[in-house]
């Protein structure tokens, strides 16, 4: 307690600077925000149980134990502490396995964000850059990928590239480029018109400078929010496919693959696909309270 | 207003020519001989040879193109590699399906959508306000096919209060005329099937409508919320209406025009999303089929199933924006 009242205000003093950067006043209204910050709890924790995952499970996530199959959760009869949550039909401890794939469904939305947002943010910045025709070619193009209803473009994509995690995650990330691509355009074109854009073109600045150096770092509010709101999606997406085994392949402790294999004994061992879901559910639910929470912090104006 | 129809409506083409270029192209550039493809793997040479001539294959790509869009345009979508039937016909047989499933669920979470958005945004920040907009968030976050399956665990296996899968039981006689079950059982009068029917459609149109509620109930809250700010209502509360009235009939009608917009959107995203749904449940529509075309790598099945679902998401979104501009002519034809 000591300790923390030496602290408080000392971080006060920091923070209620009057140069301080705007940065901080975006992260005290994020903490002050009961949304964000319950989505920040729920995000830490996956990144910790991902991060520590070997240090928190006694089992192999993929090595069967064929004496352990099928059981139950350790309040059910038959349950032992041994398996908190149960084991599935190869004996594999379901906690361990939802645990590890944590780290699956986090690289997914890195990746699929990552491409998103990398295509996205280019074709966008130089779609509002630009405009003309250039303008219209690549929102053409992004209405052509928006008339594919969601899911079903990221299957089409997965079933002429082949199945797997990385087709996967590069089809989820094609879909997503739309959201990225539009948002990056509107606020390029808002901008623009600034002054600090005609001075950097005055000084003689080339147009990838002003497009990356002064524009987009002063879009990356709906970005930011977008790109949470993206890694939700996307980790839902990926469950889907995997869960149709257009994604993640056996034994890849994957929850959407994890819920289609208790899928055939859902009657004899209800735990094997009760628990993925659970974990799906609290993970999206993380990052669309983040999501939220942002839109609230960063930028008012898109608050619906 | 005539001439923004007819501009909007031209605007789709580009965007339908899109679709069928990207469905063209996809199968262009899958490694391997595409005649192959289309024919599977136990073709024999003859046909190898005519689907070759089909497909205009030793000709130029854009040429190859133009036939393809051809034979689209005249709904000639080829046959199937696994049941060798027309895929014209595949499509007429389970398309109803998809779009009465997609219908109820449609219907489901607009009434109760609209319904909670009222209740919160009349009694903001109460207990029910606060219990539906965590639950809204709760189902926009939740996989469907996981709901579907543990609806399936609790009110059919558990409870037997549903049954499993599939559109009507076996045992049950329906006369088919238009492949819309439910209303193939009102012109028939046939009591025993439409029960039959509404039990096995309750279960994924139930788990389907999740996300739409969740989005419409958000959307009628802050609309609402927003309406009933606006002068004319407090002119209304001065002027001594009830609460029912002041509700019903004064704030609704703003209320609910940016509400429809989202409900026509989410109808559009259903019949794309329904491939999960229907395959937990499998349910025989157009989801479930395209989804086994995949699994099957039947490439014609893929061809067409991306075509009409994704013809269908562009039109009813045309739709949509001819009907928000119907309704609201504030914004009307800039």
């Amino acid at each position: 307690m000591k300790l923390l009242n030496k602290i408080i205000p000392f971080f006060e003093a920091a923070t209620q600077r009057e140069d301080r950067h705007p940065f901080f006043d975006q992260i005290e209204k994020l903490f002050s925000n009961k949304t964000g910050l319950a989505g920040l709890i729920i995000i830490t924790f996956f990144l910790a149980i991902a991060l520590f995952a070997p240090l928190l499970t006694p089992y192999d996530p993929i090595e069967n134990a064929l004496y352990e199959q099928l059981k139950p959760p350790i309040w059910e009869s038959g349950g032992a502490i041994k398996n908190i949550l149960g084991t599935d039909d190869l004996g594999r401890d379901i906690l361990s396995r939802i645990i590890y794939g944590a780290r699956v469904s986090i690289t997914v939305g890195i990746v699929s964000v990552g491409i998103a947002l990398f295509f996205g943010a280019i074709m966008g910045a130089v779609a509002g850059y630009y405009k003309g025709w250039l303008d219209n070619l690549i929102m053409r193009l992004m209405d052509i990928l928006l008339a594919f209803p969601h899911i079903l473009l990221a299957i089409v994509i997965v079933a002429y590239l082949g199945p797997g995690l990385k087709n996967a995650m590069i089809a989820i990330g094609i879909i997503t480029i739309p959201r990225f691509a539009r948002i990056v355009r509107a606020s390029v074109m808002e901008e623009f018109e600034k002054d600090y854009v005609t001075a950097a073109r005055a000084a003689g600045a080339t147009d990838f400078r002003i497009i990356f150096n002064a524009i987009l770092p002063n879009c990356m509010a709906p970005i930011i929010v977008q790109a949470s709101l993206g890694f939700g999606s996307a980790i839902l997406d990926a469950a889907g496919l995997s869960f149709l085994g257009l994604g993640a392949q056996p034994p890849i402790p994957e929850w959407g693959a994890m819920i289609a294999s208790g899928r055939s004994m859902i009657l004899r061992a209800w735990w094997v696909m009760t628990f993925p879901g659970i974990a799906i559910l609290f993970a999206v639910l993380g990052f669309n309270l983040l999501g939220d929470g942002l839109r609230d912090a960063l930028d008012p104006r898109l608050r619906d | 207003m005539f001439g923004f129809i007819i501009r909007r409506t031209l605007a789709v083409i580009p965007t339908l020519l899109g679709v069928t270029i990207v469905v063209f192209f996809m199968l262009a550039i899958t490694p391997g001989d595409p005649a192959e493809l289309l024919l599977g793997e136990r073709a024999t040479q003859e046909s190898l040879d005519a689907m070759r001539e089909y497909l205009g294959l030793k000709k130029p790509l854009y040429i190859q193109y133009g036939m393809f869009l051809k034979r689209v345009v005249q709904f000639d979508l080829g046959e199937t590699i696994w049941s060798r039937q027309k895929v014209s016909i595949e499509i007429k047989e389970r398309f109803p399906a998809t779009i009465e499933l997609a219908l109820v669920a449609m219907v489901i979470s607009s009434f109760f959508g609209v319904l909670f958005g009222i209740i919160s945004a009349t009694k903001q920040y109460s207990w029910f306000d606060y219990v539906s907009m965590v639950g809204s968030l709760i189902g926009v976050s939740m996989p469907v096919f996981w709901l579907g399956l543990i609806f399936m665990l609790l009110f059919s296996l558990t409870l037997g209060w549903f049954p499993m899968s599939g559109r009507i039981g076996i045992d049950t006689n329906l006369q088919v005329i238009t492949n819309f079950y439910i209303i193939d059982a009102i012109i028939t009068r046939n009591w025993p099937a439409l029960m039959d029917c509404l039990r096995h459609i309750a279960l994924p149109a139930l788990a389907l409508s999740t996300i739409p509620l969740a989005i419409v109930s958000r959307m009628t809250r802050s609309s609402m919320l927003e309406v009933l700010r606006q002068d004319y209502i407090k002119t209304a509360k001065a002027k001594g209406l009830g609460q029912m009235k002041i509700i019903f009939k004064h704030a609704l009608r703003n209320g609910l025009i940016p509400v429809i917009t989202v409900i026509g959107l989410q109808f559009g995203i259903l019949l794309g999303g329904a491939i999960l749904t229907e395959t937990v449940f499998a349910w025989p529509g157009v989801g479930k089929w395209l989804y086994e075309g995949v699994v099957k790598r039947d490439y014609m099945v893929i061809q067409g199933g991306t075509l009409l679902v994704a013809t269908s998401f562009v039109i009813v979104n045309l739709l949509v924006d001819i009907l928000y501009a119907v309704i609201n002519p504030r914004i009307s034809v800039k």
